[in-house]
Parts: C-alpha cells; sequence; structure tokens
C-alpha cells in the first residue's frame, strides 16, 4: 500500500474515478482488449476495480493493461484510465518487481552495453540459443523485436559534426533525441539534425539521459522521478529561452505530461522545459504554415502507411506528421487507422504479452503490407521496431522523408 | 389456509427479531418469525452501518457505550464476514461548542471501558488524509463498518439450523389471546394473499417502529414508540477510517466507509409515521454541511444515494417527546402481562443495532422469567454459519473473487461486482424476491450506476432462468429502478447527473420500459 500522503494514493483517492458513468467507450476503443480475454479491460481494470482496490492491487490481471492510453484519450468523461491502472499496477509490484521488468527499463544501459561490442551484441540478440535462454531466465520473449545498437551512438557523430553552412537564419533550436535516438536510432538523430540545419536552424545538443519512460511504465517510479528531473537539469542547462525539438515521440510526453500525470513530479522547471518541447513535424509544421521557412523540397513518388503511435496521441496535437509529409509533392501518406502497434513500450517484449502485442498490431501489420510492404513511418522507436519485425518493411521515422525529399538522402 | 404451530412468535424481522428468533430456537424451542416484508428492509437497512466502539455514547450514557464495546468484540467473534475493522477517530475542532469534551471523552471512555486511545493528529492524518486538518485532539476508537442484512442474513440462517422457520412476506393481522394468555397469531402471505394461522404460547414483539401497532394487534394499549427519522448520505467511498465529531451526539457527526460508500448520518426528527419518512431538501443541506466540518470537500464528493429510517425509540418521560435523540438508546422489555394484564406477549424497543444480540438475549431472558423455564444463551459463542471468527469483510473481497472466476462467469453488476451466479444462485433459493430484496443481500445496483446498467441485465436474467414471467419482470424493473431514484433524486449533483442522463437514455430511450407490458396490480 503506498503511503497515504503520497501522490500514488492522492491519484488513486481524489481520483477521477468518480467521473466514470460506465459508458464502456473506453472498452470498445482498447486494443488488447479486443484481441485476449486475459485483459478485463479499462472500464472494468480502472474505474471499477479501483473502487474495491483499497491500496491492495489483488487483481494481478490488471497487468495485461499495456499503458497504451487509449482509454484515457477516448474518455468522453475525463477519466484518467490509463494512468489509474499505471499507478494500480505499481502497487501491484512494489515488493515484487520482476528483475526483467527492471532490465528492460533501461534503455541507456542496453545501448551503453551494448554499444562497445555492437556487432557482437546484435547477433547474439539474434541467435536463437540466446534468446530462448533470455526468455527461460529473463522472460523476454525469444521472438521479440530486440533494438539493433548502432556501432557509433549519436552523440560521438555530433561531436564530430560541423553545422552546415545553410544553419542559422532561422533562429537556435534545442535538439532532444532520447536515448534511443542516441545508441539505437541514430539514423533518425542524424536524419533531423540535418533536416533542421537546411531549414535554417542552428542545432544545439545538450548531454542528455534517459527520460526514464520505460521504468515507468514498469510501474518503478522513484527510479524515473529521479531519470527525469536529471533530464530536465540536462536540458535546462542550454539557453532557457529555446524550443527543444524532439523526434522521441513517447520521451517528449514524458516530459509535456505523464511525468506530472502519472508520477506527480510538480516541478516548475519540468513544466517550463515541458512547454518548451515540440515534436519535431509539428514545430516544422507550424513554421512552414507561418510562412517562416523556406520549404524547397523536390518530388518524391512514393505511397506509405503512417501510424500515429499511441503515446503521440496522447499528446492532444493531432497527427503533425501526415500534414507536414503532405507538403511533399507526389507523396501519398495512408493513414494506419489502426489504434497501437502493440508493443506499448516493453509490453511486447515479454514473453506472457508477446502473442497479444502481436494481435494486437495485426491489423496494422496488414495495412503496411498492403500499402507499401518496403516503408512505413511512425515516429516512435519501440513501435518502429514492433513493425519492423512483424512486417519486414523498413520503418522510419516520418523525418526519414523529409530528409529524402530535401535532398539529404 | 396454512396452520402452523409452533412454541414462540417473533414478529419483525429486523436485526432484533432476527436475532431473538435465533436465540429463542437456540435455547430449543420451536420457532417461527414473521415479516410483513423482506429481512431487514426497515431500520436494520436504514442505517449509516457504523458499528458502535462505545465511542459515541462514553459521557452521555456510558451504560450504551460499555454494552457496544462488548457486542462490537462478541460479532467480531460471530458475525466477522459482515464487519469491517476499518477503525475510527473522534476529533475535535476549534470553535466545538463545549471546549472540555475531550477531556469528558477520555474519563467517559475510561469509565465506560471503551478502548480509546489520544494520538496526534498529524498521525490521524496518515491514517484517514481527509480527516478535518484542523482538528485539534484526536481520539481513535475500535469503530468498525457493518453491514446489517448480512447480520439478519446470517443470523436467520443459524436460527434455522436450529429448526426456526422464516416467513417473510407474511404479515401479522391478529394475536389470538384467550384467558388472559397469547394463543396464536393470524398473518396473511402477502405475495399469495393465503391466510397463515400460527398456535404458540408466546409471542415476542420485535417490529421496532411498528411495535406500537404489533401490540394494539392483541388488544393491548398501544405501546409509545417514537419513530425518530433520520437520513442518510452516502458519497462513493472516499474515506476508510470512520470519523466523528467528538462533541455531544448531535446531527451530522460522522461518517463512516461502508462497502463502496462513505455514508454521513444523521438528522434526528421525530416522525409520525414509520411507513412515511421524507427527505426534506434542507435536511440534505444540513448533512452536506456537516459533511464539510468532518471531511472538507465532501459537498465535491460524487454522492449516489439518500435515505432515511427510522429508529425505534420507546418513549420515556424523562425528556418531551419531540426531543427523540436524548431519549434513553438503552434496550427497553415491554412486559405486557403486568401492564395489560396478558401472558406470553414481550414488546422490545430501543437499542441500537450493534447490541442487536444483546436485545435478543434480554427479551428471551424475559421470556423465560415469565414461563420459569431457563436456558442458558449461547448466541454469543457460536459464529453464525459462513462466519469464522476474526475473518473480517475487506473491501477488495470481491475483487479477488471476481479475478478468479472472472472467464467463467459474467458480471452483472459492474459496480458492486456482482456476477451472474452469484444472482442466479441466490434467485434459486429465493424465486419470489423482488429486486430490491435481492439487491440487500448482493449489493446489485447500489454502485455509482445505481442500477443504470445492470437492472434491466438482471431482469432479463430472472425470466431466462424461468422465476419470473415477462410482466412480472417488467414490474420488478420499474420497482427497483423507482425506489433506485427515490434516494437519488434528492441528491442529484455534479457527476451523477451525467450518469442520470445516461441512465435514462439507456432505460427510457433505448429500452422504452415506460412503455412495456407488465401487470396491472401492485408488484411484491
Amino acid at each position: 500500500m503506498f503511503e497515504p500522503t503520497s501522490h500514488e494514493a492522492n491519484l488513486l483517492a481524489r481520483a477521477s474515478v468518480d467521473q466514470c458513468v460506465k459508458c464502456t467507450i473506453c472498452e470498445t476503443q482498447c486494443p488488447v482488449m479486443a484481441v485476449t480475454p486475459l485483459f478485463a479491460g479499462p472500464k472494468f481494470v480502472g474505474p471499477q476495480a479501483e473502487r474495491f482496490r483499497h491500496g491492495e492491487s489483488v487483481d494481478h490481471t490488471l497487468d495485461y493493461c499495456s499503458s497504451c492510453g487509449t482509454c484515457t484519450l477516448v474518455c468522453p468523461q475525463g477519466v484518467k484510465i490509463a494512468e489509474l491502472n499505471s499507478v494500480a499496477r505499481a502497487a501491484m509490484k512494489r515488493d515484487h518487481m520482476p528483475p526483467r521488468d527492471r532490465l528492460i527499463s533501461r534503455t541507456t544501459l542496453m545501448g551503453q552495453a551494448m554499444r562497445p561490442i555492437a556487432p557482437l551484441a546484435n547477433a547474439a540478440l539474434r541467435a536463437a540459443p540466446v534468446r530462448v535462454l533470455a526468455e527461460k531466465i529473463a522472460g523476454i520473449h525469444r521472438d521479440a523485436a530486440m533494438p539493433v545498437s548502432s556501432g557509433q551512438p549519436f552523440h560521438a557523430w555530433w561531436a564530430k559534426h560541423q553545422p552546415a553552412p545553410t544553419a542559422g537564419p532561422a533562429g537556435t533550436v534545442i535538439f532532444f533525441h532520447g536515448c534511443a535516438g542516441d545508441y539505437f536510432e541514430v539514423a533518425t538523430s542524424i536524419q533531423a539534425v540535418e533536416v533542421l540545419e537546411r531549414l535554417g536552424f542552428n542545432v544545439l545538443v545538450p548531454k542528455q539521459g534517459c527520460c526514464g519512460m520505460a521504468l515507468q511504465s514498469n510501474g518503478l517510479y522513484d527510479t524515473a522521478r529521479a531519470w527525469v528531473r536529471r533530464l530536465v537539469a540536462d536540458l535546462e542547462k542550454a539557453p532557457q529561452d529555446l524550443v527543444i525539438v524532439s523526434t522521441a515521440g513517447s520521451c517528449q510526453g514524458m516530459l509535456k505530461h505523464e511525468a506530472r500525470e502519472i508520477m506527480g513530479v510538480e516541478d516548475e522547471s519540468l513544466q517550463a522545459i515541458g512547454t518548451r518541447t515540440r515534436d519535431i513535424c509539428e514545430f516544422l509544421l507550424e513554421k512552414i504554415e507561418a510562412g517562416q521557412l523556406n520549404f524547397g523540397v523536390k518530388r518524391l513518388d512514393v505511397t506509405v502507411t503512417y501510424h500515429a503511435p499511441c503515446q503521440l496521441k496522447g499528446q492532444g496535437m493531432g497527427q503533425p506528421a501526415v500534414e507536414l509529409l503532405r507538403l511533399i509533392p507526389g507523396v501519398t501518406v495512408v493513414e494506419s487507422g489502426a489504434t497501437c502497434c502493440g508493443i506499448a513500450g516493453t509490453y511486447g517484449f515479454k514473453k506472457e504479452k508477446y502473442e497479444i502485442a502481436k494481435a494486437v498490431g495485426q491489423p496494422l501489420f496488414d495495412k503496411v503490407k498492403e500499402v507499401n510492404p518496403k516503408l512505413a513511418l511512425c515516429d516512435t522507436e519501440t513501435c518502429r521496431w514492433q513493425i519492423r519485425q512483424h512486417t519486414g518493411a523498413q520503418v522510419e521515422h516520418p523525418i526519414y522523408l523529409l530528409h529524402k525529399a530535401l535532398g539529404l538522402s | 389456509m396454512r396452520q402452523l404451530s409452533a412454541d414462540v412468535v417473533v414478529i419483525g424481522g429486523g436485526t432484533t427479531g432476527v436475532g431473538v428468533v435465533r436465540d429463542v430456537a437456540m435455547r430449543g424451542y420451536k420457532a417461527i418469525l414473521l415479516d410483513r416484508a423482506d429481512l431487514a428492509q426497515g431500520t436494520s437497512g436504514r442505517f449509516h452501518g457504523l458499528l458502535h466502539s462505545g465511542g459515541r455514547y462514553v459521557v452521555t450514557d456510558p451504560l450504551s457505550g460499555t454494552e457496544c464495546a462488548e457486542e462490537n468484540a462478541i460479532l467480531g467473534h460471530i458475525q466477522a464476514g459482515a464487519i469491517e475493522r476499518t477503525g475510527g477517530l473522534f476529533f475535535t475542532l476549534p470553535g466545538d461548542p463545549d471546549p472540555d469534551w475531550g477531556d469528558k471523552f477520555l474519563a467517559g471512555a475510561a469509565t465506560a471501558k471503551v478502548p480509546v486511545e489520544e494520538i496526534e493528529p498529524s498521525r490521524a492524518l496518515k491514517l484517514e488524509p481527509r480527516m478535518n486538518p484542523t482538528a485539534e485532539r484526536v481520539f481513535r476508537v475500535e469503530d468498525g463498518s457493518v453491514d446489517g442484512w448480512q447480520l439478519a442474513w446470517s443470523a436467520a440462517a443459524s436460527a434455522k439450523q436450529y429448526g426456526a422457520q422464516i416467513l417473510t412476506y407474511t404479515k401479522a393481522t391478529e394475536i389470538t389471546t384467550a384467558g388472559g394468555r397469547v394463543t396464536g397469531v393470524r398473518a396473511t402471505d402477502a405475495k399469495t394473499g393465503e391466510d397463515v394461522t400460527i398456535d404458540c404460547g408466546f409471542v415476542l414483539n420485535c417490529a421496532g417502529p411498528w411495535a406500537g401497532g404489533v401490540a394494539a394487534m392483541a388488544g393491548c394499549e398501544p405501546v409509545a414508540v417514537v419513530p425518530g427519522r433520520g437520513i442518510m448520505i452516502a458519497a462513493d467511498r472516499f474515506t476508510n477510517v470512520v470519523l466523528n465529531l467528538c462533541v455531544k451526539p448531535a446531527d451530522g457527526d460522522i461518517i463512516v466507509p461502508c462497502h463502496g460508500v462513505s455514508i454521513i448520518g444523521t438528522t434526528d426528527v421525530k416522525a409520525d409515521d414509520p411507513d412515511h419518512l421524507p427527505i426534506p431538501a434542507d435536511e440534505v443541506q444540513k448533512m452536506l454541511d456537516a459533511g464539510e466540518k468532518l471531511a472538507p470537500g465532501f459537498r465535491q464528493q460524487r454522492l449516489l444515494h439518500v435515505w432515511t429510517g427510522a429508529r425505534p425509540l420507546i418513549k420515556d418521560d424523562r425528556v418531551a417527546a419531540s426531543d427523540t435523540r436524548h431519549m434513553s438508546r438503552g434496550m427497553a422489555v415491554v412486559d405486557h402481562s403486568t401492564r395489560d394484564g396478558l401472558k406470553g406477549l414481550l414488546t422490545i424497543g430501543g437499542g441500537k443495532l450493534t447490541t442487536y444480540r444483546l436485545m435478543a438475549e434480554h427479551i428471551v431472558d424475559a421470556m423465560e422469567d415469565q414461563t420459569g423455564d431457563h436456558h442458558p444463551c449461547r448466541t454469543a459463542e457460536e459464529p453464525c454459519p459462513g462466519h469464522e471468527p476474526g475473518r473480517y469483510f475487506a473491501l477488495n473481497h470481491r475483487l479477488k473473487e471476481r479475478e478468479a472466476d472472472r472467464l467463467s462467469d459474467q458480471i452483472i453488476c459492474e459496480c458492486e461486482l456482482m456476477s451472474r451466479t452469484m444472482f442466479t444462485d441466490l434467485l434459486k433459493e429465493q424465486p419470489n424476491a423482488t429486486l430490491d430484496d435481492l439487491r440487500r443481500q448482493l449489493r446489485l445496483g447500489m454502485g455509482p450506476c445505481q442500477g443504470g446498467f445492470c437492472s434491466s441485465r438482471a431482469a432479463g436474467l430472472a425470466f431466462e432462468e424461468g422465476a419470473i414471467d415477462i410482466e412480472r419482470a417488467t414490474g420488478l424493473l420499474r420497482l427497483f429502478l423507482t425506489n433506485r431514484w427515490y434516494g437519488l433524486w434528492p441528491v442529484l449533483n455534479g457527476q451523477q447527473v451525467a450518469q442520470a442522463a445516461l441512465d435514462d437514455w439507456i432505460l427510457q430511450g433505448l429500452l422504452d420500459i415506460g412503455h412495456l407490458p407488465a401487470q396491472t396490480k401492485e408488484v411484491i
């Protein structure tokens, strides 16, 4: 049970639970409930069960919630369903956190550990015997999409990077890449910097650690709070009047609202950083629409599926990537229409949830195969790994296409 | 016409009457209990759910305080499953009418042997963060919450094991006498209209606020029972410890967490007719104000239901008849042999739900004083069926149960986590029950949606099970929703308005229950 005066206890007690009118809209949209009876559904696990928990989460199947947040997004009554579930899960796992969940929550650690031995580590993560062992010992499903470590992290590239001659006239921005953007999705980070510089921005990249998202989604709140505070301190070291532009679709959500809403980090610095943080597509679209950018793009004849990740939808900014990419002549963006890819952070890595995650993402995988089996776009890292794993397509951040259209690749 | 016989007939199926029939049966008498409606449908089910520690009475009525403390422990032994051990807090506030009440409270508790511990307000706030933070002195007591319906039904189950018959919906119409002695009871089955005659040597009148009318059935001078009406308001549960103002007993001095609700009580106004108890708007406002004092922010909680009950206070000449709060809370047994010259009839009144077992013991002792047979009372020793000493109710029990059977059973009432099997099992035992009768044991429709989602499912299920025909299904559904609505509209505001609107769209807009075929006679 949480300390009665803690944030968790408060969230559960004052709660938006009382706003639930049982309309069931959340259950019609929950992607997990649609594919497995093991999850009782957001209404049951959220506002209903919470009335009975009394600080003790006896309903262990609540852990089948993937924390995708779709329920909170669709609730017409403003019930923070996913947040309630997240706290209830944290309560349940407080005293018996599986070592696996501690391990896979530490994205930076994984990145750092794998980097010096990248080819080996990548090979090991592809090797069947190693994966069988990992499944048996650690509960990580043998077929789950694992990140591929890039030999050179983004920060090493950046250290040697010389600004493009076009950088400067549009102003200066801070670039936030997140830790997956440093170790695993390095190309996306590089493309983002090159796009920003081509469009006239001077880019600053302060040293930055992990936002703690995976820790939070695994219920490790205390560590996650410390990590997000440390990240805020990192980002504060750069000039404080600048916009922070991000390609880390989930991590930016942590800064914007999740740290406060889920973990109760009430911190002026966090609020200031969150307010200045913009998704890269949202930021560029705004500038273009305001006529502030020289947007010289070439024609690209491509039809591609775009999947808006749950955590991006939760930020309440629509789908700026779709609008941005539609400004490129010849590009046809097909919205996936799917709720969730299934991976939900680290959910789909876990052996007991792998098949569920796969089933959740199936409509999306089918769509990708139907529209363009070679290329698809999605803003967040683990979702891209999941879609790659199950479609075989190249799956990139939307900035990839803009990078191409600007003639940078 | 049914002809029955018994040693003792108990009239009134509240907790007192059920406790009495259990005691009588355990002492070896052949016993029959009659109630004109369902068990614990009156006063026993219309209170705030408090299991007294005795703290409330330590200053004004120390004997009651002692009895409460003792019975509290006994119920923990015999009916633990109906009790939640929440603990309670009494606290003083700046500006209390009697600044010395805290000292009087401690002294009274010592005299009455009611366990009390004074604790730091900061510690109390950790126990119950919603307690008024301006509390000056705080006393921790062993208050709990208790389900009056479960008390009644499990005591009835115990009585049945000892051979007692429990006849609900059987209305006593006459107590027959001959030569200054009771000879029997005439009654009518309210559901079938059938007459029931019971030969018996003794009648124990446990009809609570209706006891005056029952005594009159024997031709006695009516016993002056003054029904003290009180309203209670349930908010969706937001407290986990009983909160009491540490003042002379007054209106709105307590909030009790009971099942999924936190209940504030109560007012106390003399009522003329226990069958017609209004819920005046000014009393609702008074309770909401009192709630703000006990737990600031009370008005912002989601209010689910309001109800009213009548205390069965026997008239006491020491106080004015209009001031029921300061009448004796202690129980009173009226012996009609000395009062009216009629042997074989005793009436009991007063008392509290917490002391129901002791009341039963007293009236059965008084009966044996008259008959000259003496058997020991064993009701305090033997747990009722389904209860184990010390295995208390906890709020998360149903959640645990649904976690276990969720994949094999449907959930019919989502707010209260009532499964399909729970419903159909009880319906098999009581095929003539109304949905409200089932509700009292299952909590059907008692959560935030107040029957909006579960009532039509329950009616449909009862029909599907073959228990009722379609007209009765409609009648029961309408009756259930009407009763829910009586308790809902006087406190309807805030989030509950959205709920009521949605429920209305479903029940009237979608299901059009106002125009379904239904029986024309009253649904019982």
